[in-house]
């Protein structure tokens, strides 16, 4: 073996893989809202039927369709979260950040996104915060439409009520 | 609800990894670097190749590393008509297990053929090596027909 090289000690072995999404009839539906500057979930239409968001159409306990539209408001609460320490590939933001599940007001399960213009030391489950849009212009069929949320002043939801506010939030 | 056009986008998803090779597999790389193959000799006497780390049947370290020939015999092969993005070759070619001489398992590696019919089991091939070599797999090019 010759020494005049070093001995390979690790080898580069990417894997991609490249495919087509299509959305289908409910996350199309919820993006098209979402193009529009709106959050909303789906139910089945019985009342007090549970509010999926983002919605595939379908009611994951029963199996039975969710044909009912939700207008949910753009606040939410931290459900839970992570701070990101390690860079991520391709991923422009630089950690470290915080992903949070999210529950919207007036839904019933949470959804991931960023929070920012926030002390990633403070932040907790149960603190409340609302999506920062932005500009009109920029509106696509993405949930990228929302930068991230921000936390705002209000009262922190305890654990037991997140995830069952309506769309008023702690109003009622 | 009336619903929208439907929504269809392309994705990329990569898994961007490095692997650490081992001081076996290390040292098949670097040796395949320096355009030679190597195999390892198990307890048995057999000699594997590529070399593994730990015997078949003892799964006791192996260390013996053995210089192989760079000519062998298809011991059985797949032709692909159709070749894909991933696969070595952009023509249609021959996955085969090749057992390269001095070797007593046969190994994966490619095989460029003009045709499905020119290639044939306990046919003779020599490696063609990359024109730039590396330290990885693809520094075999591929096998050719002698």
């Amino acid at each position: 073996m010759s020494e005049e090289q070093e001995v390979v000690t690790v080898v580069k072995s990417p894997i991609y893989l490249k495919y087509n999404f299509t959305a289908g009839a409910a996350p199309a539906r919820f993006l098209a809202q979402l193009k529009k500057g709106k959050l909303t979930g789906q139910r089945r239409a019985e009342p007090g039927a549970p509010v999926y968001s983002p919605p595939r159409g379908s009611c994951p306990a029963s199996g039975r369709p969710t044909e009912q539209e939700v207008e949910l408001s753009d606040k939410a609460t931290v459900q839970s979260f992570t701070i990101v320490y390690i860079p991520i590939p391709g991923n422009a933001i630089e950690p470290p950040f915080v992903v949070a599940n999210l529950v919207a007001d007036g839904a019933n399960i949470s959804f991931i996104h960023l929070m920012s213009e926030c002390d990633n030391a403070d932040v907790h489950i149960g603190q409340r915060v609302q999506a920062i849009w932005k500009p009109e212009e920029e509106w696509d069929y993405s949930m990228d439409n929302i930068r991230y949320f921000k936390p705002i002043d209000e009262p922190d939801v305890p654990v037991e009520k997140i995830g069952k506010l309506s769309v008023t939030g702690q109003e009622d | 609800m009336s619903q929208p056009d439907v929504l269809n986008q392309a994705f990329e998803l990569g898994f961007t990894y490095t692997r650490s090779t081992g001081p076996v597999i290390g040292r098949f790389f670097t040796e395949l670097r320096n355009r030679n193959i190597v195999g390892i000799k198990a307890s048995d006497g057999r000699v594997v190749v590529p070399p593994m780390e730990y015997d078949p049947d003892t799964a006791e370290e192996l260390s013996e590393f053995v210089e192989v020939g760079q000519q062998g015999e298809i011991v059985s092969f797949a032709w692909v008509k159709e070749p894909r993005e991933a696969h070595p070759m952009d023509v249609p070619f021959a996955w085969a297990m090749i057992k390269l001489d001095g070797a007593d398992v046969p190994m994966v590696h490619c095989i460029a053929a003009a045709n499905e019919s020119a290639v044939a089991t306990g046919a003779r091939v020599q490696v063609v090596w990359a024109d730039e070599t590396i330290g990885y797999i693809t520094d075999i090019r591929c096998f050719e027909l002698l």
